[in-house]
């Protein structure tokens, strides 16, 4: 029964994209800006995703310029600053403090939630699935655009007088609720949540169609068991958010509530400019345990969509299918699981009952090893590969490495004992920024690469893309690893010079080197951007499958239209990553190829589905058995 | 002059890169290579993973050996000595599994890298080779879990009764230390009695217990001795960190926060151990509490036990140092505050300063 309504839809489908065509050609405003078209709406993400990104790089490297460099006169940036560097030539204390919050709070949910999950799930969920678009093309062009509005609202708070927030990126309260206790804490701050507030919109309204799309409207033949490990990831991270942020925009509310209409849930006994001010009874954890509800899930919101399109690149170049595909899914499955019940690592030593940090410990280290097998999985799947170093396999196995190397000193911050001396250092600096920054950042990078071909019809440039990848590879180690012996050393993070300890004393060099490879490695990216922009419109035409891939997105045309297939969608008939198959003609096979067409190739099971093949309408109850 | 250098060294990497770059591109139209093939180039990238993993892992075995006692820190109490013994066991734990795990990976890019006409294995799972790589990890975070659960059971179990009890506050930007006098029991506190005149601390006059409570801008403590630090804060979360002694608590507005601990060296010893006659503890702030976060110093220094009872019994109590408050004490109370903070008569008669303005 569920195949009739398939089908039906598929028609239904055709014919409103007939019918859009005639609106769509030639009206600019319908088909740029106000565009329903998921593929133009993951383009705009992209844009969007991208501006932030160097604004985020940027604003780094400003505070890189101090701590790297702490008696360099920054009167040069002056222009752009204006009252911000002091009559010293000076970065003001509060002003670096709002860096790092502004930092942070783009490269987190603008980059990596927005740049990341908002371009790839919007391109490829309908792609790979084979739809014509999402589920309601109407809300996801309201996601873009709730999105454009957050954006807009936190751009605005860079330019006000007393400043961008200023609390860092988890705007714990009361710092956050008191305007008297830091600049940013006003106006700034006001801006911060009502955009965070339209952000949390954007994203559910992403959320919801991610989810819909693919439960209800993967071709025929598109079993659960043959979708590509980049949509069980999107999938899996769309669940994670539609669950997760909504707490968040309650901790948001409170926030609000107390800042703006003298209640006290998170305000207690406190004496501040010369005065007691009247709340009692909140409390300042529970703002911290709302907040890391969300806040750690959100980890996995970014790194889970990054994990998803590495799978598919590595497979696609080693030529060979992703190792252990069901366990790849099983381990996304139960780190999206843990991810909510892990929150409270965060807060070993806020003051939060211990017995609370015990649970936590424990389960924050069972998360370790399905991120273990994650790592494992990769390793063997170059194994005995044929692998191909185009720039989205190299940032592919730079992601891997970051992974790596981020995630295993996961296993000192989530030990609760260990924690306690490395708990808001530069050891956690060094530890998020690698596992989830970086890596993700890398696996972003490697998307656009990969799909560029599909999503403009032109070819990057490789070249442009090897020199940009060595770059920024070797920067970031350059940047991030030093970190851990400053960590180790006890340096406590978001601090504005380090001049005022004895303990605190040493290191200049290793700060210098970590500003100078952050120079580099943000600017390599305008060779990423050069590229970008100049293949575009000048790129080389890419051919229909340019990496030989497997998937849905390869069959359709070089400029796919609204509805994406000119004709009918094609039916899948097998599992994403039939690479290098003994027998085969050539070193993949598409998901569109029946069995019946690959006697040569097929695994004894496989023959068996051929006699179901026929008939299209009863594929779809088959579940694959790879 | 500094940054226009850089700025002319950027655009003419730039302006070089844009050369290369349209040669390039050229010399590759012009050959008509497809855009599908594999580059001829392919196994540079191989080579370079490789020289990435022996100069990264050579670099990092290298500056983590030569530079060790640049990045560690002594370690000065008791709990100290566990926690960094967890440490250096998880670090050769991830070592290990990082270096094999890094080599391997690297060596495979390198070994598997494209060769005309061959072709990759077809190895979709291999479910022992699974179950093995999920069941050796989870035995040793097993281990690595139940070391860890035993020492923070230990370090967070409720301080002994003979406890050295001293109070830290947090403001912005500084700390105060508050010890609670001969009773050895703090006197209450509470947010609304805080002033701009004296009482700093908020102390609750009503309570005898805090008569001979006295406070200090340094902090002083006993070798050998349990210490509960008991932790507050007057307006926006800070956090307690003494490096050293391997202590960090957030202090947190509204709900006092503690943590014991037992320094194990003075800080004379600490003088001599690094060979440093400048040496001295501190305690830094590691929450982001305001423009000054980065300036929350406060001296430590740590005593010999009897060293430290006579520094201890030589204070002067708060009420001594604020004799204007006596008038605050409801009258049943004062002869008794005066014999607890040791104020003699004539102080106690002398003109009260801080009393005026006051509500």
């Amino acid at each position: 029964m569920a195949t009739t309504q398939v089908t039906t839809d598929t028609h239904l489908h055709a014919d409103a994209h007939g019918h859009e065509h005639e609106h769509h050609e030639g009206n600019f405003w319908t088909h740029y800006i106000f565009s329903q078209d998921h593929k133009i709406i993951a383009k705009q993400f992209l844009f969007t995703g991208m501006f932030w990104a160097l604004i985020g790089g940027v604003l780094s490297l400003i505070f890189r310029l101090q701590l790297g460099f702490p008696e360099m006169n920054l009167d040069w940036l002056k222009p752009i600053l204006g009252g911000w560097i002091t009559p010293e030539g000076k970065i003001d204390p509060e002003f670096y403090l709002a860096l790092v919050t502004m930092h942070g709070t783009i490269m987190v949910f603008f980059v990596l939630t927005a740049g990341l999950s908002g371009t790839f799930s919007n391109f490829l969920i309908p792609l790979q699935c084979g739809a014509r678009d999402m589920a309601s093309g109407f809300m996801n062009m309201l996601s873009y655009w709730f999105f454009f509005l957050s954006s807009v609202v936190m751009f605005s708070s860079l330019f006000i007088s007393t400043g961008p927030a200023g609390g860092g990126w988890t705007i714990y309260p009361p710092l956050s609720a008191l305007p008297q206790a830091i600049q940013g804490s006003g106006l700034g701050m006001t801006l911060w949540l009502v955009s965070m507030a339209l952000f949390i919109v954007s994203t559910l309204l992403g959320g919801i169609n991610y989810i819909t799309t693919v439960i209800n409207m993967r071709t025929r033949g598109m079993s659960f068991t043959r979708l590509p490990l980049t949509v069980w990831a999107f999938f899996f991270t769309a669940i994670i958010g539609l669950l997760s942020f909504p707490v968040l925009f309650a901790a948001a509310l409170l926030l609000i509530f107390d800042r703006s209409f003298g209640t006290s849930f998170y305000l207690s006994d406190i004496y501040i400019g010369g005065e007691a001010l009247p709340h009692t009874g909140g409390s300042a954890i529970l703002f911290q345990h709302l907040f890391w509800f969300l806040g750690h899930p959100e980890v996995y919101i970014v790194l889970l969509p990054a994990l998803g399109i590495t799978s598919e690149i590595i497979a696609t170049n080693a030529r060979k299918p992703i190792f252990g595909y069901k366990a790849m899914i099983g381990s996304m499955l139960f780190i999206a699981i843990l991810s909510f019940i892990v929150w409270a690592h965060h807060m070993f030593v806020t003051g939060m009952n211990p017995f609370l940090g015990t649970i936590f410990m424990l389960l924050t280290l069972i998360i370790a090893v399905p991120s273990a097998v994650k790592i494992f999985n990769y390793v063997t799947t170059l194994w005995k590969g044929n692998i191909r170093f185009t720039p989205a396999m190299l940032f592919s196995i730079g992601l891997v490495s970051f992974f790596l190397t981020g995630g295993i000193t996961g296993l000192f911050l989530g030990n609760a004992a260990i924690d306690i001396q490395l708990h808001d250092t530069y050891f956690v600096v060094a530890h998020f920024h690698l596992v989830m920054g970086t890596a993700s950042f890398f696996g972003m990078v490697a998307g656009v690469y990969h799909w560029f071909p599909k999503m403009f019809g032109r070819m990057m440039d490789d070249k442009l893309g090897y020199i940009h990848f060595w770059i920024t590879f070797i920067g970031a180690n350059l940047v991030f690893f030093p970190m851990h012996y400053i960590g180790i050393a006890g340096f406590p993070r978001r601090y504005y010079a380090f001049t005022n300890f004895e303990t605190f004393g040493g290191f200049s060099d290793l700060n210098a080197l970590v500003s100078a490879a952050a120079i580099l490695t943000v600017g390599a990216q305008f060779i990423f951007l050069f590229n970008f922009f100049y293949s575009m419109f000048r790129g080389r035409l890419a051919p229909a499958n340019p990496w030989r891939a497997t998937t849905l997105e390869w069959t359709t045309p070089r400029f796919p239209k609204h509805g994406n297939w000119p004709g009918e969608i094609p039916a899948v008939y097998r599992w994403p990553y039939d690479y290098s198959k003994p027998g085969a003609k050539e070193d993949y096979i598409p998901q569109t190829v029946p069995f019946s067409e690959t006697p040569e190739s097929n695994l004894p099971h496989e023959n068996e589905l051929i006699k179901l093949e026929g008939n299209g309408h009863t594929a779809i109850v088959v579940e694959g058995k790879h | 002059m500094m940054s226009v250098i850089i700025g002319l060294g950027v655009i003419l990497t730039l302006v070089i890169l844009f050369m290369i770059f349209r040669i390039a591109s050229l010399v590759s139209v012009a050959k008509g290579r497809n855009p599908d093939e594999v580059s001829p180039n392919n196994g540079v990238h191989g080579i370079l993973f490789m020289l990435f993993m022996v100069l990264g892992l050579g670099g990092f075995f290298w500056y983590s050996y030569t530079h060790f006692d640049a990045y560690t820190l002594p370690v000065a109490s008791e709990h100290g000595v566990v926690t960094d013994r967890l440490f250096w066991i998880t670090m050769g734990i991830t070592v290990a599994a990082f270096v094999i795990i890094f080599a391997v990976m690297f060596w495979f890019v390198y070994r598997y890298q494209y060769k005309e006409g061959r072709k990759a294995a077809f190895y979709p799972d291999n479910h022992v080779l699974e179950l093995t790589w999920t069941i050796i990890p989870a035995l040793v975070l097993a281990v690595l879990i139940f070391t860890g659960l035993r020492a923070w059971n230990d370090i967070t179990s409720p301080a002994s009764a003979q406890a050295e009890v001293i109070e830290v506050i947090g403001q912005q930007f500084a700390w105060t230390v508050r010890y609670p006098g001969k009773d050895n029991t703090l006197g209450n506190v509470n947010f609304k009695f805080i002033d701009n005149f004296g009482n700093d601390l908020g102390l609750d006059l009503s309570d005898a217990k805090s008569f001979d409570d006295f406070k200090t801008l340094e902090l002083h403590l006993p070798k050998g001795r349990e210490v509960l630090l008991k932790i507050r804060a007057k307006d926006v979360l800070h956090s307690v960190f003494l490096p050293h002694f391997r202590v960090k608590m957030d202090a947190v507005p509204g709900m006092p926060t503690h943590f014991k601990f037992v320094p194990t060296k003075t800080t004379r010893q600490m003088r001599e151990e690094t060979g440093n006659p400048e040496f001295n503890y501190e305690m830094a702030c590691t929450e982001i509490c305001g423009r000054g976060h980065f300036s929350m110093r406060m001296l430590v220094v740590v005593h010999e036990p009897d060293e430290f009872d006579k520094w201890k019994s030589e204070q002067e109590t708060w009420l001594k140092q604020n004799p204007g408050y006596i008038e605050k004490i409801p009258a049943n109370l004062r002869e008794m505050a005066r014999l607890k903070a040791g104020i003699t008569t004539e102080q106690a008669a002398k003109p009260v300063l801080a009393a005026g303005g006051m509500e």
